[in-house]
């Protein structure tokens, strides 16, 4: 069993001895430095040791080398008596590698605070600068690439339209289905209340067409395509990949962040589209229950009262918010350097970004619409 | 040949510290170690050898524990294994440190900090007792005293490695595992890291089981070879395997670079001796 350290200060001779004895290891002296301080005021020496006496100890490791050091007053140099050589061998090698005990790093919270703050403000402003730099690099590239068509790769571009609209298409067609049965159910509730519950068809209709029907899209896809192209990118960056490219003369803007952005520039629309029409069939699928239409009627009151600019306006946002989705998730992956840690950070940072200038950018059109008057 | 894969029996009454009877490793269909001995005893420096794709790192592993073994015993510090649950699982893993090829720091975490989560998970010491042992281990492999408040990151490949080797001596393990130690250093922080793992092992009493490729390593630091041959394990001194009749061995050991390290070793040894 492991037997307690012990230890006790003693004169042989006139000289002030620090006597130890047990088990001196990791795992026997836990609790010894508490147990000291709570005797702090009866003050165990008058002298520092000048020879620590380990004669009586058992078992030995550098933490109880460290221990005894610190007990004989911190003396790097006080010489040890001990039976085994192997213990003195380790008190020789512990005591030359002089050790300052390190201090707790003192923490200032209100400056560390301030600090942060600042480096965030800091970090936002490069951010935005990058971002610009890197829109003008995909335009000079896409620029070079017009004029010689047949960089544009068009096989990469169907393998990553293939992973961002094909393989979207389930999940976008049935939350938009469900998004519509909801605005429906929620009309029919609202409006019964004046009479007005055939207005549902307009409210369904405007309101996947012009917002919801793209906006959910673009969540969608920031979620699963946007994230993935940083997942991607950033990953090929860790592995050197993209470096070893450049070195072949290969521009990553063009091999790795082009097809990728024409790729979502593509199939955004075509996703948009597929998530009106699962929202509008969502929609008719809850008046016949609610209201007693029938699916005739109800795309028939669309086609008289919903105007064909309230598609046209959503259906201009998608090829928009697709390039920035792309472009984001590939500056972000582009962003990670060195260990696989950025890689999940920055797929986060591109996620929430994405979605943020989707927002933003939204806000954008509904007042440029307002003031065209559409 | 002696017992545990030996080429003659050099226990010489030490302790057995490493036993491994008939282990047998598999992926699939794709059998990697077959009935292999191997023993290693207290205090011992062993290099492990073998050509690519022998299984050199998955034997690491499954001694480790990290690959269950399909068959056969393994017994580290005279316990099996194999039935090891819970505590006694636990309690082994103090016992043991590995440094890992690329490190394998917690990067979210200071190279102090990577330190001490053995110490905290398994002595439990004040946060003080934990900083001076883990500035003592940073000083131990030669890591200037700024670099415990470090991230990994911030480390070259180099200094990644003896920080690993910190954490992997966090708590004096009486067995110690190192993957690679000097692969991707240059030759001078090389050989320095020999000397270090070297002088370590004496004055902490350590068992070190190596897999390293660097035939300066084998020569300045193991006392005993083994190397994996049809996936069985043949261990020996090195002088026992220079004459050991196997095309492999011999090309491995009297290849030009095997004889390069070795006549470095005797003008070593020579100019020591004057």
């Amino acid at each position: 069993m492991v037997s307690t350290p012990i230890f006790k200060y003693v004169e042989q001779g006139g000289t002030p001895v620090l006597q130890a004895s047990g088990n001196w290891t990791v795992f026997s002296i836990r609790g010894l430095r508490r147990r000291r301080r709570l005797n702090r005021d009866r003050p165990p020496v008058r002298q520092e040791p000048r020879l620590i006496d380990i004669t009586g100890v058992e078992r030995l490791d550098t933490a109880g080398v460290l221990e005894l050091l610190q007990l004989a007053g911190g003396g790097r140099d006080t010489p040890v008596r001990a039976r085994e050589q192997g213990q003195a061998d380790l008190f020789r090698v512990v005591q030359s590698h002089n050790v300052q005990t390190p201090s707790e790093p003192h923490v200032n919270w209100i400056s560390n605070w301030l600090a942060e703050v600042g480096h965030s403000l800091v970090d936002i402003y490069l951010q935005i600068i990058a971002l610009c730099d890197f829109f003008g690099e995909i335009l000079v590239v896409t620029a070079g690439a017009l004029a010689q068509p047949k960089r544009f790769r068009p096989s990469a571009i169907v393998r990553q339209m293939y992973e961002v609209w094909i393989a979207a298409l389930a999940i976008v067609g049935v939350l938009c289905f469900l998004i519509g049965v909801v605005i429906a159910y929620q009309g029919v509730q609202q409006l019964r209340q004046f009479g007005a519950e055939t207005f549902t068809v307009e409210a369904v209709g405007v309101g996947i067409f012009r917002e919801l029907g793209v906006l959910l899209t673009a969540i969608i896809v920031a979620g699963r395509s946007g994230s993935a192209f940083t997942a991607q990118i950033g990953t090929m960056q860790v592995n050197q990949e993209v470096d070893a490219m450049r070195t072949i003369g290969l521009n990553p803007i063009e091999w790795l962040v082009l097809p990728r952005i024409l790729a979502l520039l593509l199939s955004m629309p075509l996703l948009v589209f597929w998530g009106n029409m699962a929202g509008l069939l969502g929609g008719a699928v809850a008046c016949t229950i609610y209201l007693d239409f029938t699916f005739v009627q109800f795309f028939a009151r669309l086609r008289d009262t919903v105007g064909i600019w309230n598609f046209y306006t959503g259906m201009i946002k998608a090829p928009v918010f697709g390039m920035i989705i792309a472009a984001i998730g590939c500056f972000e992956g582009l962003q990670v350097r060195g260990s696989a840690e950025s890689v999940g950070q920055l797929t986060t940072r591109s996620v929430v970004e994405s979605i943020f200038c989707v927002i933003v950018l939204d806000a954008v059109f509904s007042i440029i619409f307002l003031l065209a008057g559409v | 040949m002696a017992e545990g894969g030996q080429l003659a029996d050099h226990r010489n009454g030490r302790d057995v510290i490493l036993r491994l009877r008939g282990v047998r490793t598999q992926f699939g269909d794709h059998v990697i170690h077959d009935h292999l001995d191997f023993d290693m005893f207290r205090g011992e420096v062993v290099g492990l050898v073998g050509g690519s794709g022998t299984g050199k790192s998955v034997l690491l592993r499954t001694i480790i524990g990290l690959n269950p073994a399909r068959r056969g015993e393994i017994e580290i510090l005279g316990t099996n294994t194999r039935h090891l649950r819970g505590k006694a699982e636990h309690a082994l893993h103090a016992h043991m440190g590995v440094q890992f090829q690329d490190g394998a720091l917690f990067s979210s975490l200071t190279v102090a900090e990577n330190i001490m989560v053995p110490i905290r998970e398994h002595a439990g010491l004040e946060e003080e007792a934990m900083r001076c042992i883990a500035a003592l281990k940073i000083a131990l492999v030669g890591l200037p005293p700024d670099s415990g408040e470090k991230r990994p990151s911030e480390l070259s490949g180099g200094m990644r490695k003896r920080a690993s080797l910190a954490r992997a001596l966090a708590l004096d393990p009486e067995l110690l595992f190192l993957d690679e130690p000097t692969a991707g250093l240059d030759p001078i922080g090389a050989a320095h890291y020999d000397e270090l793992v070297r002088e370590l092992q004496q004055s902490l009493g350590l068992t070190v089981l190596m897999v390293t490729h660097d035939l300066d390593s084998l020569y300045a630091v193991c006392d005993r070879i083994a190397v994996l041959l049809d996936k069985r394990v043949v261990a020996g001194t090195m002088d026992e395997l220079l004459a050991y009749d196997h095309p492999w061995v011999q090309e491995y050991f009297h290849g030009p670079r095997g004889r390069a390290a070795a006549t470095g070793q005797e003008r070593k040894a020579a100019s020591n001796g004057k």
